[in-house]
């Protein structure tokens, strides 16, 4: 019984048939895969209820682009920080790795932040004048489930960069790791160039 | 442990890229032009931007092609959902 598991104990596990550098990376793939099909449908739906609505509003005169277009420049920027900060661990520079992925912290916090301004501005000023409001009509309930949807994974993001970024301070996670969680942050910003594209501007 | 590194990418350029098109998306909406026109492009725009993301950031030009098989599985979905709703979208 002993011999088994001293067997076993050192053998590495087979390597990942799509991403050979490690098995984390293709699981986040694979859950980035699902979570865009939901998105993907959320997004579809959307456009066919506003196609299908005769009294759909002009989606820019009521929630303005100024705050969100600057919102959209965040993410971005906060994106090439991303990008940074794994070049700087994969450099084993800690403590550049600690200010950028730092940033992209502090960026995702920002966002949040906008976001819950537009939505208080939206919900106690600008939707009850064009007499709209979640759960009455459409365009705003279509509005909060989808940005609340993508406010929920920027959350999200923020919380595991901050894992990431402990944990690599204590020495338990490598570049791999950042990388993964690299992932995850850019798909954030993916979905959110579609949304402020679907939402805000068309 | 390894890690995938592309030094021979320009961040810095997808950057401005996207930049670029993102104020060009905004430009676009105040263009004096026909509706159909400003909706083609500003998908078209929103389109590319999401796969400078995709193939740039987030590596998958350089991964395995079917690791992109696998990113693109949620279009083929949406482009299902489309077709199935089809009739909804457009009824006789």
């Amino acid at each position: 019984m002993s011999e088994a598991v001293a067997i076993h104990v050192g053998v590495e596990p087979q390597e990942s048939p799509l991403t050979p550098e490690n098995w984390g990376k293709l699981g986040m793939w694979l859950f980035l895969a699902a979570d865009a099909m939901t998105f993907g449908c959320l997004i579809v739906g959307y456009g066919i209820l506003r196609h299908a609505s005769s009294n759909w509003p002009v989606p820019s005169s009521i929630l303005g682009i100024n705050l969100t277009a600057f919102m959209t420049f965040l993410l971005i920027v906060s994106s090439i920080w991303m990008v940074l900060s794994l070049s700087a661990i994969q450099q084993g520079d800690k403590p550049r790795f600690r200010k950028f992925l730092g940033l992209v912290i502090l960026g995702g916090l920002v966002f949040l932040g906008c976001q819950a301004y537009e939505w208080h501005h939206l919900i106690t000023e600008v939707l009850p004048h064009h007499n709209l409001a979640f759960g009455k009509d459409l365009f705003a309930t279509t509005f909060f489930v989808l940005t609340g949807f993508h406010g929920m994974h920027v959350t999200g993001g923020v919380i595991y960069n901050s894992c990431v970024l402990a944990a690599v301070s204590r020495g338990r996670y490598q570049a791999k790791h950042v990388e993964i969680a690299g992932l995850y942050w850019h798909f954030v910003d993916l979905v959110w160039i579609l949304i402020f594209t679907f939402v805000y501007l068309v | 442990m390894t890690t995938t590194t592309h030094t021979e990418t320009n961040y810095m350029g997808v950057f401005w890229w996207l930049l670029v098109l993102t104020i060009a998306e905004i430009a676009v909406i105040y263009m004096p032009i026909v509706r159909l026109a400003v909706v083609i492009l500003l998908v078209s725009m929103a389109i590319s931007k999401a796969a400078l993301v995709a193939l740039y950031f987030m590596h998958l030009k350089f991964e395995r092609w079917t690791l992109g098989l696998i990113a693109l599985s949620p279009f083929v979905l949406c482009v299902f959902l489309i077709l199935m709703l089809m009739p909804d979208i457009f009824p006789r």
